[in-house]
């Protein structure tokens, strides 16, 4: 492991246990109002000072960055395992599922990725509780990010149905169900588990996007798309550079993501 | 070949747009909501008008009537209108679609110089700082929310062509500078490097030819990453195209224009992409 890949690890490392540690180091929540300090510049008592409702940014961003680093590898999980049933049966079963279920692929693939998404956010209703937005917003995420990883299993199952040993096992007299679950489906396996990585921050950036867009998790819960709304308002980079923390910590998961994902899109290749 | 490529992709348009349609109808009718209509709370109005209004909205219940009504339409190009700005979607995309399709060609535009320039001085140079320097600088842009990259860009007063050229700038870079190194080390290439050909030769005569059908896919893919990338930056940057078109009908849940949107916007995209494919068809033709 080089050192950059080091120090990704560490950085992940540490970004994940300090959000998880949020009920530790921001005990009064992040919803919790101090109203005579709205949008207070950082302090001993607020370490990133307030924001325009008067909540903790330190807390805020402690518990939106466990939200989004929770719910983006569950979303990747989800997203995963639907490529490995659409793409890997279809790439299995060839002829013309394969077809059809690569014509589906194709479809969705050509869409871009965040008209996607808004488009099927819409469909929604936008008006909900907090934490059915989470879910919605994620799930939405898991739902429709399969297409990707599904070209790439449907092609790797393809290679493998005339593979020796699946002939052999066909041939053995063995039923197409158990032949595609204990013989094919472990096959995929570091094509699934390098998926999964590659997804997280694609997930992680597209739920950034949707809540700078008001389309993602709700107020008051905090998620990073939530958090980088507040960019919105600055007139300069240097009058209020605290606020810029959220992106700071999103770009710095990411791009420990990227690096630590290096071997795993070879795998890919 | 050739024109059974072609043939295959009008199919597949074809089918998209039935497919889509039908799809976007079930969803349209699926939604929450959509038997609701504020007209009916208007205490101006009658029983007899509240229950013809209800009357009204009783045909569209049918999936099917629902979808056919709207493919006859859309055929003769009405496209219905809109619910929340109450005007035509005909006249809404024709108004700013230009908008768009300029940010989107200047953002390409500069995306693809900056990239290739970028890729090819690396190819060339091959030294292992340079190329470290541009993929990491390609690498930071990627980590980058493109919303984010809106926001900064109306926060510098930058125009928005250039925030769509860097949102879709480092996945041509990436893709593009792997090719180029690919190639720059295929034993021919090498070969014609140590007989002394020129840098300009060995690019227009060997590189190229063998890297083209690859970067026409490629090409087709940015137009579809440029127009995702149009929906932050005109609904942040307040560029009244339509990617904000799209936006403000998301938030207004207004379903009729977003389901229009959407069939246009895959249309474009599977239009560049077969574009893009028959092309390289082309290209490899001659090349064989």
């Amino acid at each position: 492991m080089n050192l950059w890949r080091k120090l990704a690890c560490v950085a992940l490392a540490v970004v994940v246990c300090t959000s998880l540690a949020a009920n530790w180091l921001a005990p009064a929540g992040y919803e919790k109002q101090y109203r005579e300090a709205t949008d207070a510049p950082p302090s001993h008592v607020h370490w990133l000072g307030t924001d325009e409702l008067g909540r903790d940014r330190f807390a805020r961003v402690l518990y939106g960055t466990r939200i989004s680093l929770l719910l983006a590898p569950a979303a990747a999980l989800l997203s995963t395992l639907m490529a490995a049933f659409i793409g890997g049966l279809a790439g299995y079963l060839g002829g013309i599922w394969a077809r059809l279920a690569m014509g589906v692929t194709d479809l969705f693939l050509s869409l871009p990725w965040l008209f996607l998404l808004i488009t099927a956010r819409a469909f929604m209703p936008l008006n909900v509780a907090p934490l059915i937005s989470v879910m919605v917003t994620f799930l939405l995420l898991g739902l429709l990010g399969w297409s990707t990883a599904a070209r790439v299993l449907c092609a790797t199952a393809a290679s493998l149905r005339s593979a020796d040993f699946v002939r052999q096992a066909r041939a053995a007299g063995l039923s197409g169900t158990r032949l595609f679950l204990i013989h094919v489906m472990p096959n995929l396996k570091p094509v699934l588990y390098a998926q999964f990585w590659i997804s997280i921050p694609v997930f992680i950036l597209s739920e950034a996007n949707l809540g700078i867009l008001g389309l993602g998790v709700a107020e008051p819960m905090p998620s990073w798309g939530s958090l980088l709304r507040e960019l919105e308002g600055l007139v300069s980079v240097r009058e209020e550079p605290w606020k810029f923390v959220p992106l700071v910590l999103l770009v710095v998961v990411v791009m420990s993501f990227q690096l630590l994902l290096s071997r795993q899109e070879e795998v890919l290749a | 070949m050739l024109k059974s490529r072609i043939a295959g992709h009008a199919l597949a348009l074809i089918a998209t747009v039935l497919l889509g349609g039908f799809l976007s109808a079930t969803l349209v009718r699926l939604a929450p909501g959509f038997d609701a209509d504020e007209q009916q709370l208007d205490p101006h109005l009658s029983a007899e008008s509240v229950q013809a209004l209800r009357a009204a909205r009783q045909q569209d219940h049918n999936v099917w009537r629902f979808y056919f009504s709207y493919m006859n339409r859309a055929v003769h190009g009405d496209l219905g209108t809109s619910l929340a700005l109450a005007q035509p979607v005909r006249t809404l995309l024709r108004d700013r679609a230009p908008l768009t399709l300029r940010l989107l060609a200047f953002g390409l535009g500069l995306a693809w110089v900056a990239a290739m320039s970028l890729a090819l001085t690396a190819a060339w140079l091959r030294i292992s700082t340079y190329d470290a320097l541009t993929t990491m600088v390609s690498g930071t842009f990627l980590c980058i929310p493109a919303a984010v990259l809106a926001l900064f860009s109306v926060l510098w007063n930058v125009p928005g062509s250039l925030a769509i050229a860097l949102i879709v700038f480092p996945h041509i870079y990436r893709y593009a500078r792997n090719l180029l190194a690919k190639s720059y080390s295929l034993p021919h290439i090498i070969t014609a490097r140590a007989k002394g050909l020129g840098e300009a030769r060995i690019l227009f005569w060997h590189v190229v030819p063998a890297v083209a059908p690859q970067l026409l896919a490629l090409a087709g893919v940015s137009v579809s990453m440029a127009v995702g990338a149009a929906i932050p930056v005109e609904a942040l940057c307040g560029l009244p195209g339509v990617g904000q078109l799209a936006w403000q009908a998301a938030m207004a849940r207004d379903l009729p224009l977003l389901v229009n949107i959407t069939i246009l916007v895959t249309l474009v995209t599977l239009l560049a992409n077969s574009g893009a494919d028959v092309i390289a068809l082309m290209v490899r033709g001659q090349k064989s």
